[in-house]
């Protein structure tokens, strides 16, 4: 795990292009232009928010979480992640990070998921592929584009001997994760709304997100 | 109404059954698991083999499984690593689904006696038979990248050969799902970095797959990423398919944990 870490360069808040409170429980997307820095802050602490990256010109190609992981070489987003396409490309990469650990590999809650989890009763709860498919789908895309996403402020510890657990989120209020875009980008974000598992504290709360243009050169 | 007491009650109430799962999960399903298959164990009885195929180092079958089906993946040469994705043959919208398969079973680490999912909550492939409980659900199979890095030139590689397997049913890009990889040691180290446990791998290792739903499968003979011993693809792959004797109701698939008794009883809906 890393500590905190902002770069030098870090963005001044002022100078933000855009900027939106997400409410709980909600979906968002925006395509983020190449050298645009999106931030997504945890205003509240330990929320959960899942990502899925598109290629804005061909959204076939989009994240691929597996991509990502063997060219890191290791298991856990973090500071200096390359988030890497399923034809190998790096869409964006991430370039401030105050939180320390975000996950890639649980995917995101179902409500088909959650009733295998969670018990039956549990299938009528908002979940975030209820999010993903009906931001994704005013995009012209659909459930088949879902792929596993980024989970930021998730954290997800896998043990040596595999065991994989969702435990407290370490991120507190006003930690945030800066994207840094390499190609044009559709960034889709749904705040999760589990309220099963810790990974919002079992509390969803709002998120904010801000994007800055690229520094002058 | 509900007020901030009853709220924080729920909250209470929520965590207790998320521990509660968690221990049974981590703590008492791993006891019960069976033991590994032995090399030469579980024969298959011939009158039950429908089909049997050598797929070269470097290539891909595509094998449809009828409910009840089982395919047996060898690997004689224990040098060779099988890539697997796969849709469900009446509504390729759903498919298999590592990330479920892993959270769902609190284990990165699947081994004989467990499942892959769907990503509709029902149960794919159940691991019936296993030697190795060496497989891969984290990093996926090779890439052209992946062989670029590797041997400075695009071999062939899991990737291309899912999306030559894809378009002859139909599919393309969008349909490509994280795959999963028998015979592929991976582990992490304390923090995160990925191994390779080339000690696993033994010739002969097999796997069998029982069917839990119609499926059709795309799998790939390449070597894995992380293998250190190269080439890209190293010997071929026996595929058997045949038909699986049906499951007791003692199963050791279906009877894991209460979260896979569930997925069980969602799949046998579609049937029912």
């Amino acid at each position: 795990m890393t500590g905190v870490a902002v770069p030098s360069s870090a963005p001044d808040i002022s100078d933000a292009v855009y900027c939106h409170d997400i409410p709980a429980e909600r979906p968002w997307s925006r395509i983020l232009k190449r050298g645009q820095t999106l931030r997504i802050v945890d205003s509240e602490g330990q929320q959960a928010v899942d990502a899925l990256l598109y290629c804005a010109g061909d959204p076939a190609e989009r994240y691929s979480s597996q991509d990502t992981l063997r060219v890191q070489g290791s298991a856990y987003v973090e500071l200096g992640t390359r988030l890497i396409s399923n034809k190998g490309r790096v869409m964006a990469h991430v370039t401030a990070d105050s939180c320390g650990r975000h996950d890639t590999s649980a995917g995101c809650c179902s409500c088909e998921s959650n009733a295998v989890r969670f018990g039956e009763t549990t299938k009528y709860q908002h979940a975030c592929r209820e999010n993903f498919i009906l931001e994704l789908s005013k995009h012209g895309l659909t459930k088949r584009d879902i792929v596993s996403n980024l989970n930021f402020f998730m954290n997800v510890p896998i043990d040596p001997s595999g065991a994989f657990t969702v435990v407290d989120g370490i991120s507190a209020p006003g930690n945030y994760v800066d994207v840094t875009a390499d190609m044009d980008v559709l960034f889709v974000i749904s705040n999760c709304p589990q309220v099963n598992n810790p990974c919002n504290g079992f509390n969803p709360t709002p998120i904010r997100v801000m994007i800055w243009d690229p520094p002058e050169t | 109404m509900i007020t901030a007491k009853t709220r924080q009650e729920i909250s209470e109430a929520n965590r207790r059954r998320y521990e509660e799962l968690r221990a049974a999960g981590q703590e008492v399903t791993p006891k019960g698991l069976p033991e590994a298959t032995a090399l030469n164990g579980a024969p298959i009885a011939p009158n039950a083999v429908i089909s049997r195929e050598q797929v070269p180092a470097g290539w891909y079958a595509t094998v449809r499984l009828r409910r009840g089906e089982a395919l047996r993946i060898v690997d004689d040469s224990g040098r060779a690593s099988v890539s697997l994705i796969g849709w469900r043959e009446e509504d390729t919208s759903e498919r298999i689904n590592c990330a479920d398969t892993v959270k769902v079973q609190w284990s990165a680490a699947i081994s004989k006696g467990r499942v892959l999912l769907s990503d509709m909550g029902r149960v794919f492939l159940s691991l019936v038979e296993d030697t190795s409980g060496a497989h891969d659900l984290l990093i996926g199979g090779s890439t052209p990248a992946s062989t670029r890095v590797a041997f400075g030139a695009t071999m062939r590689n899991t990737h291309e050969n899912f999306l030559a397997a894809a378009a002859k049913i139909g599919l393309g890009l969008r349909d490509i799902p994280p795959c999963v990889t028998f015979f592929a040691p991976v582990s992490l180290d304390a923090n995160g970095r990925f191994l390779w446990a080339a000690g696993r791998k033994r010739p002969g290792d097999f796997v069998d797959l029982r069917a839990e739903m119609n499926l059709v499968l795309a799998l790939s003979n390449c070597a894995h990423p992380l293998d250190p011993a190269r080439p890209a693809a190293a010997d071929s792959i026996a595929f058997i398919r045949y038909r699986a004797p049906p499951p007791e109701r003692d199963d050791p698939c279906r009877t894991t944990s209460p979260e896979i008794i569930r997925a069980f009883e969602f799949t046998d809906r579609l049937y029912a």
